[in-house]
């Protein structure tokens, strides 16, 4: 099942010559952009490693693609996305987030269904790629 | 702006070359070499167009430079003003100028070095890294020194990412000499290397002038005579420093230009608030001593 979180998800994967365009949108709007990867990806789990400090003060695309292509080669089964940190009072958060990379192979999420007082039915759902120990996933 | 391609290009046409070397002829004195050396990345790089646009290969020349010459000679000042120039040529992205020294590259600890130049490089990236006192990087007396990784991750780069980045290394000629000596790769991968030289008498006179008039001051007749006088002196001693004298000098000279008018600032008009005249040159002690004979250093 294909994982659909942050802008873009819905799309076709971005192509590189598309995320550096992304990233050149957020550069020209003095965002510090920042790399970060997971393996687990349920939606509650906000906040994902991250890989490298975000990066301030640069001023063209490349400096984050060769750090992308870092990380893909460090990671190459995890889910990694770029974020965009807006610093500007009253903003304060991330602007932007999307997906860059995903594993060839995502087996989706398990249903859970949870007994609860009084025979009330509550539901959750996991990755089924978490069954497995961090780092061995995917 | 054109985001998909890497390189925009040829930033102006053949006229917008010849303004732009027409502006360099008058912010920058002397430094024909330099002048000479631009023109030529000029023409290169629209040569590359015109022959991209007849389907010729075009393959991207390296514009990695190190500038070398005495101390004063302009070479902060030209670097300063090649990452916007080769912005206007659509050789370089952003056309941002990130300068840095040793502190900046090298750490402090084991495994501090390559992230901090790594992120250096980053912040470079589509602009100019200028590397002022690059002889620095390397300290030859302590062999576990930092200084050569950060080379070795700089060499990386300038390898590897040539459209992404230009360097510019800078430093007293001598001491480069001796830095390129322990890593010839560097020097080798550094297709420009360019010699500043000493300015003449009458450049350091243009250059005068060409500070004054920021600042709002001028020469007068006597001044400009005195201040002929005063390089010549100067050029001889110890130490001189270029064009980094001459502003030296001129500071000197309006500190006593405004401690002549002092207490009858309430009378000063404009003109005589903006008029260095021959006795605030004269007071000067690199005269003075030269008069004596005797050799003081400044």
């Amino acid at each position: 099942m294909r994982v659909t979180q942050g802008a873009f998800s819905f799309l076709p994967d971005l192509t590189d010559q598309q995320i550096k365009a992304q990233v050149e949108y957020c550069l020209r709007n003095n965002w510090a952009v920042s790399l970060e990867y997971t393996d687990d990806i349920h939606p509650r789990n906000t906040y994902w490693e991250m890989f490298g400090m975000p990066m301030f003060d640069l001023r063209d695309a490349a400096g984050v693609m060769s750090e992308l292509s870092a990380c893909r080669k460090t990671y190459p089964k995890h889910y990694i996305r770029v974020n965009a940190f807006d610093s500007t009072r009253g903003w304060e958060t991330i602007r932007l987030s999307f997906l860059v990379n995903r594993p060839a192979d995502e087996p989706g999420f398990r249903l859970r269904r949870i007994e609860s007082e009084g025979r009330v039915q509550r539901y959750s759902i996991e990755p089924y790629a978490t069954d497995k120990p961090a780092g061995r996933r995917y | 702006m054109n985001e998909a391609s890497d390189r925009p290009d040829g930033g102006v046409g053949e006229q917008g070359v010849i303004a732009l070397l027409a502006d360099l002829d008058r912010a920058l004195i002397g430094l024909a070499p330099v002048k000479l050396r631009i023109r030529d990345v000029a023409a290169l790089l629209l040569v590359d167009s015109a022959r991209k646009a007849q389907g010729l290969p075009v393959a991207a020349p390296g514009l990695n430079m190190c500038f070398t010459g005495n101390p004063g000679t302009g070479k902060t000042t030209v670097a300063m003003q090649m990452a916007s120039i080769l912005h206007r040529l659509g050789y370089v992205r952003k056309g941002h100028l990130v300068a840095v020294t040793r502190d900046d590259l090298v750490g402090q600890y084991i495994g501090h070095t390559a992230p901090k130049t790594r992120e250096v490089l980053k912040r470079a990236m589509g602009g100019v890294l200028f590397i002022d006192e690059a002889y620095t990087l390397v300290r030859p007396e302590n062999e576990r020194d930092y200084g050569q990784e950060a080379i070795e991750i700089l060499l990386h780069a300038m390898e590897n990412q040539r459209d992404d980045l230009v360097v510019i290394l800078a430093g007293y000629k001598d001491r480069m000499t001796g830095f390129f000596e322990s890593n010839p790769g560097l020097s080798s991968r550094i297709a420009h290397h360019i010699d500043f030289p000493d300015y003449s008498g009458g450049e350091l006179m243009q250059i005068a002038d060409l500070m004054l008039e920021p600042m709002g001051y001028r020469f007068d007749a006597g001044a400009r005579a005195a201040f002929a006088q005063y390089l010549q002196a100067r050029m001889q001693q110890p130490h001189f420093a270029n064009a980094r004298s001459v502003r030296n000098a001129l500071d000197r000279a309006r500190l006593r230009h405004a401690s002549r008018l002092f207490g009858q600032i309430a009378g000063a008009d404009r003109d005589t608030l903006s008029t260095i005249s021959a006795q605030d040159i004269l007071a000067s002690r690199v005269l003075q001593a030269a008069q004596k004979g005797v050799r003081e250093p400044c």
